[in-house]
């Protein structure tokens, strides 16, 4: 296949999902039920040309970098505003995670969804979500990831306040756009800096220029300003601290969107971002981005432990995994960070797709039961639901030993690397709490998910809803199983404890930083002594062919097998199995805890949580985080409306109030001078004509006589006047 | 001393001077025609004396014989004139005619 063609699907990829949508959203009236089962084909449609697309890029150009293709939007003065496509290793396995988690959830929707009186409308709003990722995906520069960044907001918009007749879902769906709306606006300003220096949004021109020592204002703190305010996009999209409040919110939309939006593809695009720009980050930008991945994932973990709504801990866990991701990329551990990003999209999937499949197994329950007052999504209700619900179950079990990182399976590889990657980073850089949190984090995950399973699968039924729930269909059990098989570790690397041996590792590499050294981390800058020649041939190459710099990079880094690209790689590699081993010992304890707790009542949890009353009460509230914006940002800006409202009132309507009665009076004054005075000398005027008049009026007698005297008086005066 | 220029334009200032007393004051318009007869002749004594005295010879003569014909035509016109005032008005008093007036 040539790469034209490749370009040429990847093309009818993008477009397929919008024609999805246009074809759906223009006849949902006549569509009715049909309506999912025409989102299903056209998106089973995608799904199979991904797979030629994905595999051909990752077998055929595994080392071609990005195969991409340019056009010309417009044009203002010299710059040049572009639009394009692009497909390398990292958007061709995004491809398969977006449209086969997409394929599926179009399939599990065709059940879920079933009976909504806007049934077909939840299909076009699918097939416009995943329109709007894949150009996200497929973006080669940063416009168009922005404007599919901004679309992915609408349609997550939509998806959230699907059921917008609940205050609630509308409430969420506002908060979620308006959070997000915070994040944009640093994205957008990040943009803006590179393109007032650069003259081009393109990825790898702007990285050719940065590698080429033209740094934004000539200064690395405006280079770190740019990367730390694209990465408020990622931010606010990835729902990291302290933007993360708007996705458990997000939960309010229907089960198959959150597994589909708020869990696997459209939060982990933030990620996607962060991965773009991760040859631009200076030191100080992959501080800033470790930190806040740090603090989200042990903030967000600290919460899900005492949530008891099933899809608010599942919302909380994935805010966790999240900031786990960023925390990999910001301390230099690309591979993993972008592992853990494919590996929790369908581990993740899966929780939610069976929490999905919970949930409607105990609305049909409470439906049988004529019950309509429970909380089918409390895990207070549940229990038990291992016997009336196996194959859920294993679905829930697998992705909950993988989320947790048990061994074989694949979110124990790519939290490895994670874990590892910061252990490295704190060796070589001192910053000790990045790790910290990172442990801690993956303790409390493993726990937090068991007290979930066992509450709502193990033990007895707590209500008869429970004890009557059935097994869904195929449609619904059947994602399920496909995810969590995706879950298990061969598929990533044969060897289970290694992933760095697998095809991921070797088809996605770090690419190179293209900061100026003495803004980067040394143990960040490319091993010159080994590859000395190569990169500055490569080098060379780079000034005269921008657009070849990232892709000759990758390229022979693959082919350089195992030699570590920069000490970090290096150090990352000894701390491999220390990190493992800690892994290993914390995922078991949490395990272990979570089965003492809730399994075997060996601790009771209540009186546990008594016992660290501010503690729970501050994890069971969200940290108050939610209140402290109620607090600052909303009531700030409701209180700021009063003032600002009283001001108009009084001063700027006194002011008003105040012309106008100034004006009022000038008037009269006006009005006064035109009555007397203007209209006095007018009928003056006039009566001074009319007394005139009536006096000559007296000589015209009509008397020929009286004419002929005054005739002759006038002769004679004038006569007299003359001589 | 002999009778001059002087006397004679005396004589015809003070037939003038008659002749409009006569037009403004008289009520009947008969007198008033009268009257402006006056001021035509005052006229002629004046042509007359000048071509006698002041070098205007017999086209002097000429012009007084054409104010006398012009007189007897007037008269005509204006007694044609009073008589249909009368017939108008059945009276000829000119005080009381101001349709001049409207």
């Amino acid at each position: 296949m040539k790469p034209e063609t490749l370009l040429l699907l990847s093309m009818i990829i993008i477009l397929m999902p919008l024609l999805s949508f246009t074809v759906i959203i223009f006849s949902q009236k006549r569509l009715g039920q049909a309506g999912g089962v025409v989102g299903s084909i056209f998106q089973g449609l995608t799904l199979l040309l991904t797979i030629v697309v994905s595999f051909t890029k990752l077998t055929t150009y595994a080392d071609a970098g990005m195969i991409q293709q340019t056009i010309e939007w417009f044009s203002i003065g010299n710059k040049s505003i572009q639009l394009g496509l692009g497909i390398d290793n990292l958007a061709a396995i995004m491809l398969v995670v977006v449209n086969l988690i997409s394929f599926l959830v179009h399939l599990f929707s065709t059940v879920y969804m079933h009976g909504d009186k806007r049934y077909p409308r939840f299909f076009a709003y699918l097939g416009l979500f995943t329109f709007s990722m894949l150009g996200i995906v497929l973006a080669n520069n940063f416009l168009n990831m922005y404007i599919f960044w901004e679309l992915v907001g609408i349609s997550s918009y939509l998806l959230i306040g699907f059921w917008y007749e609940k205050d609630s879902a509308a409430d969420a769906n506002k908060k979620a756009f308006i959070t997000n709306r915070v994040g944009d606006f640093g994205f957008l300003i990040g943009i803006l800096i590179l393109f007032v220096n650069y003259g081009t949004l393109m990825f790898d021109q702007v990285y050719a220029q940065i590698a080429a020592g033209n740094i934004p204002y000539g200064s690395g703190a405006w280079l770190s300003a740019a990367g730390i305010l694209i990465f408020l996009g990622a931010i606010g999209k990835s729902a990291q601290f302290p933007l993360h409040v708007w996705l458990p919110d997000a939960m309010e939309g229907p089960t198959p969107v959150s597994a589909l939006i708020h869990a696997a593809t459209m939060v982990a695009a933030g990620v996607y971002l962060t991965a773009r720009i991760f040859p631009m980050l200076t030191a100080d930008a992959m501080i800033f981005v470790a930190y806040v991945g740090g603090i989200t994932a042990f903030l967000a973990a600290t919460i899900a432990i005492t949530q008891t709504d099933f899809k608010k801990v599942l919302a909380y866990s994935t805010v966790s995994q999240l900031g786990y991701m960023v925390l990999a990329i910001g301390v230099g551990a690309y591979t993993s960070g972008f592992m853990h990003l494919v590996t929790h999209a369908w581990f993740k999937a899966c929780l939610f797709l069976a929490s999905g499949s919970v949930i409607h197994a105990m609305h049909e329950s409470m439906h049988h039961a004529h019950n309509h007052d429970m909380d089918p999504q409390d895990i207070r209700n549940m229990g038990g639901l291992r016997k009336t619900m196996p194959l859920t179950y294993t679905a829930f079990l697998i992705a909950t030993l993988a989320i947790s990182g048990v061994p074989l399976t694949s979110g124990f590889m790519s939290k490895d690397g994670i874990l590892a990657g910061t252990l490295a980073f704190a060796e070589l850089s001192g910053h000790w709490l990045l790790p910290l949190a990172g442990f801690g984090a993956a303790g409390m995950t493993a726990f937090y998910m068991f007290r979930l399973a066992i509450n709502a699968f193990h033990g007895e039924a707590k209500t008869d809803i429970a004890k009557h729930t059935k097994e869904n269909n195929w449609r619904i059990v059947g994602p399920l199983l496909l995810l969590a098989t995706l879950s298990i570790s061969v598929f990533y690397a044969w060897n289970p404890f290694n992933a760095g041996d697998g095809w991921f590792h070797d088809r996605v590499k770090a690419p190179r930083t293209v900061v100026p050294a003495e803004f980067q981390f040394d143990f960040m800058m490319p091993l010159e002594a080994e590859h000395g020649e190569a990169v500055m041939a490569h080098g060379e190459e780079a000034h005269s062919e921008h657009a070849e710099v990232a892709d000759a990079h990758q390229g022979e880094e693959a082919h350089g097998g195992h030699h570590a690209a920069t000490k970090f790689e290096e150090q990352m590699h000894h701390a491999h199995y220390p990190a493992m081993i800690a892994s290993l010992l914390i995922a078991g304890g949490g395990i272990l805890f979570g089965f003492a707790f809730y399994q075997f009542k060996v601790f009771n949890a209540d009186n546990l949580a008594n016992l660290i009353k501010p503690a729970y009460k501050l994890s069971y509230n969200k940290w108050y985080i939610d209140e402290v914006y109620q607090a600052s940002v909303i009531d700030g800006t409701i209180n700021l409306g009063r003032v600002l409202s009283w001001f108009d009132l009084k001063v700027v309507d006194g002011v008003v109030h105040a012309a106008a009665w100034i004006i009022n009076k000038a008037s009269l004054a006006v009005s006064f001078f035109d009555k007397y005075v203007v209209d006095g000398m007018v009928n003056l005027s006039a009566t001074a004509t009319g007394f005139f008049g009536a006096m000559f009026r007296k000589v015209q007698t009509g008397k020929v006589q009286a004419y002929l005297a005054f005739t002759i008086i006038a002769f004679m005066i004038i006569l007299f006047i003359v001589f | 001393m002999g009778i001059g220029l002087e006397h004679f334009l005396i004589v015809s200032g003070l037939l003038f001077a008659l002749g409009i007393f006569g037009i403004i004051t008289r009520k009947n318009a008969i007198m008033v025609l009268m009257g402006l007869e006056l001021i035509l002749n005052s006229a002629n004594l004046n042509f007359i004396a000048f071509a006698r005295y002041g070098g205007l010879n017999i086209e002097g003569h000429i012009a007084a014989i054409f104010v006398i014909i012009l007189a007897a035509a007037e008269v005509a016109v204006a007694l044609a004139i009073v008589l249909n005032i009368y017939q108008n008005y059945k009276h000829i008093n000119v005080d009381e005619i101001n349709k001049l007036k409207e």
